[in-house]
C-alpha cells in the first residue's frame, strides 16, 4: 500500500535520512525502531509531507505522494499522530477532535468519527469540554491518537506514542494500537520502546543514522543478537 | 447631537481603535502571527477610500468597502511569499512593508505627497460618531463570528501547534493568508473611516507607533479574545483623555499603567477567559459544552 523508495531528507547541510526504502502492506503493523536521531520521525514527516524530500519517491495506493502538502496527504488517507503529544492546548477535547476531521465534508462524518474515537477512548468522552492542555500526559497522547483517527485514515502514522508515559499507560497505548489495527487501519509505528514495538508489529526495520540497517519479520528481529544488544538491553 | 464635541471625538477614536484592534486580533491573536506593520494596511485603506471619495464622490459605504478590499489585496500579495514559512518572518516583513508604504505615500503625486489629503465630510443620515460606534459594534460581532467558526478554530489550532495542525489536515499556508487578508481588510476599513471622519490624512499618521498602538490594545485585552480587543481599545482610547488632569505626568502614568497591567495580568485583561462560561458559572448555571460536537 505504501512504497517508500530511496528517499533522502536534508536539513540544510545535515543529512537526516539517506536513501531509505520501506514498504507497508494493507492491514499490517510495521515498526521503525532506532535510537535518537536515527531519522525515524523525519521519515514519518517526509511521508506526511511536512518536510520536503531531496531525493527518492513515495507512493501510496499507486499514487505519487511526494511533493504534496500535508493536508493533501491527509485527504489521500494517511494521518499522522505527531511526536510529543502535540495537542491544541487552548482548545477543548471536542474541538481538537473536530480539527482532526478538517478534511471531511459535512458535520455527519465528523460526528461519526468522534463517536468512534469516544468508543475507543471512553476517557476522552468524559473530558470532551475540558481544555486539552489541562489533560494528563496519557490523556493527551490518547487525544493525539484519537485526533488522527477522526478522518478514518487507511494508514495511521504513530510517532513515539509511548514517549514519557508511565509503564501501565504504555501497556494500554500499545493495546489500543492493536485494537485500531484489528478494526482495519494499517499502522506505521515509530518507537524507541523497541521491545513493545516488536511485540505488536508484524514486520520491522531498524534505522541507524538515516538508513535502514536491518529489516524483516518483527519476531526475527526480536531474536537477533545485534538488535537485542543495541535496542532491547538484553 | 446632544453630546459634547469633545466626548464625540473620544468616542470616535475609541470606535476606530476597536475596529483596528479586532482586525489585528484575527492575525496576531487568533492565528498567532505577529504583524508589526498594520498601520500600513490602515493607511492604504485610508488613502484609497479618500481618493475615491474625492475623485468620484462615491457614497461612504462603497468607499469603505473599497478601503477594505485594496489593503486586503495588498496583504495577499505581501503575505503570499512570507506566510508559507513558519516563524516570526511576518513581524519583520510587515515592519519593512509599513515603512515602504509610508515612503511611497510621502512621495506619490496622487496622494499629494507629504501635504496629505483633505477629505470632504461625508453626508450621512445618522451622525458620524454614532456611525463609527455602529461600525465598531458590527466589526466586533463579525470578529466573534470568525472566532467561533470552524475556520476560526483552525486558526487557533495553527497558533497552538503548526505542525500538528498540518498533520490534522489543515492547509496552514492558505489559512494564514486568508486570516491576514481579513485582518488587513478590517484595518483598511478602520483607516478609511478615520480619513472620512477626521477629514484630513497624512502619511506620517500611519507610522510604526500606530502599529504599536494597535498591538498594545490587543495584548492589553488578551491575545485572541474578541471582548478583550474591545476592552483594550476602549481603555487605551479613553485613558490618555481621562488622565488629562494630570497634565505633565499624563503619559508617565499611562506608561506605568501598561507596565502594571502586564505584570499582574500577563495574558491580558480577558486572556484565557471564556466570557460565556464565566457569566454562566457566576449565575449558577452549568457551563454549556463548547465547540465541536453538534
Amino acid at each position: 500500500m505504501l512504497e517508500v523508495c530511496g528517499i533522502s531528507v536534508r536539513y540544510g547541510a545535515v543529512r537526516a535520512v539517506t536513501d531509505l526504502s520501506l514498504s507497508v502492506a494493507e492491514g499490517e503493523i510495521v515498526a521503525l525502531i532506532g535510537s535518537n536521531g536515527a531519522g525515524k520521525s523525519t521519515t514519518l514527516n517526509a511521508i506526511s509531507g511536512i518536510v520536503p524530500l531531496s531525493g527518492g519517491s513515495i507512493r501510496f495506493a499507486g499514487e505519487k505522494l511526494d511533493g504534496l502538502p500535508p493536508h493533501e496527504v491527509v485527504r489521500r488517507g494517511i494521518c499522522q499522530s505527531p511526536e510529543g503529544r502535540r495537542v491544541f492546548g487552548s482548545m477543548s477535547v471536542a474541538e481538537n477532535l473536530e480539527m482532526g476531521g478538517y478534511t471531511l465534508a459535512g458535520k455527519g462524518a465528523v460526528r461519526e468519527g468522534m463517536e468512534r474515537a469516544f468508543a475507543l477512548f471512553p476517557r476522552l468522552a468524559e473530558r470532551r469540554s475540558q481544555l486539552a492542555r489541562t489533560l494528563s500526559g496519557g490523556e493527551q497522547q490518547m487525544l493525539a491518537m484519537a485526533r488522527a483517527l477522526i478522518s478514518s485514515p487507511r494508514l495511521l502514522l504513530l510517532d513515539e506514542p509511548s514517549m514519557g508515559l508511565a509503564p501501565q499507560l504504555v501497556e494500554k497505548v500499545f493495546e489500543t494500537i492493536v485494537t485500531i489495527n484489528r478494526q482495519g487501519t494499517t499502522i506505521l509505528l515509530v518507537e524507541q520502546n523497541a521491545g513493545m514495538a516488536l511485540e505488536i508489529a508484524g514486520r520491522a526495520s531498524v534505522l541507524e543514522t538515516g538508513s535502514v540497517v536491518l529489516s524483516g519479520p518483527a519476531s526475527d528481529l526480536a531474536r537477533d543478537p545485534q538488535v537485542q544488544r543495541a535496542y532491547l538491553g538484553i | 447631537m446632544l453630546i459634547d464635541p469633545y466626548i464625540q471625538q473620544i468616542l470616535i477614536s475609541i470606535g476606530i481603535g476597536v475596529i483596528l484592534a479586532q482586525g489585528l486580533n484575527i492575525i496576531t491573536g487568533l492565528t498567532g502571527q505577529l504583524s508589526l506593520g498594520h498601520a500600513a494596511f490602515m493607511s492604504i485603506g485610508a488613502f484609497s477610500g479618500a481618493l475615491l471619495t474625492i475623485r468620484t464622490g462615491l457614497p461612504l459605504p462603497l468607499a469603505l468597502l473599497a478601503g477594505g478590499v485594496v489593503p486586503a489585496l495588498a496583504a495577499l500579495a505581501v503575505g503570499w511569499p512570507i506566510l508559507r514559512l513558519s516563524g516570526d518572518y511576518l513581524a519583520i516583513c510587515t515592519l519593512g512593508f509599513a515603512e515602504i508604504v509610508k515612503v511611497v505615500f510621502l512621495n506619490l503625486e496622487l496622494t499629494n505627497r507629504a501635504f496629505g489629503l483633505t477629505v470632504p465630510q461625508p453626508e450621512t443620515t445618522i451622525p458620524l460618531p454614532l456611525l463609527v460606534l455602529l461600525a465598531a459594534l458590527g466589526v466586533t460581532l463579525f470578529a466573534q463570528s470568525v472566532r467561533s467558526s470552524r475556520f476560526g478554530r483552525a486558526l487557533m489550532a495553527i497558533r497552538d501547534d503548526e505542525i500538528a495542525a498540518a498533520a490534522a489536515g489543515i492547509d496552514v499556508a492558505s489559512h494564514k493568508l486568508q486570516a491576514f487578508a481579513v485582518s488587513a481588510f478590517l484595518a483598511g476599513v478602520g483607516g478609511c473611516l478615520y480619513a472620512h471622519v477626521l477629514g484630513y490624512i497624512n502619511p506620517s499618521d500611519f507610522g510604526f507607533l500606530k502599529s504599536v498602538d494597535m498591538l498594545a490594545m490587543v495584548v492589553l485585552g488578551g491575545l485572541g479574545s474578541v471582548p478583550g480587543a474591545l476592552l483594550g481599545a476602549t481603555i487605551l482610547g479613553a485613558a490618555p483623555e481621562l488622565l488629562r488632569f494630570m497634565a505633565t505626568y499624563r503619559m508617565l502614568v499611562y506608561g506605568a499603567m501598561l507596565v502594571a497591567l502586564m505584570v499582574f495580568r500577563p495574558n491580558g485583561l480577558l486572556g484565557g477567559i471564556n466570557l460565556v462560561e464565566f457569566v454562566m458559572r457566576r449565575s449558577g448555571r452549568p457551563p454549556r459544552r463548547t465547540g465541536g460536537s453538534p
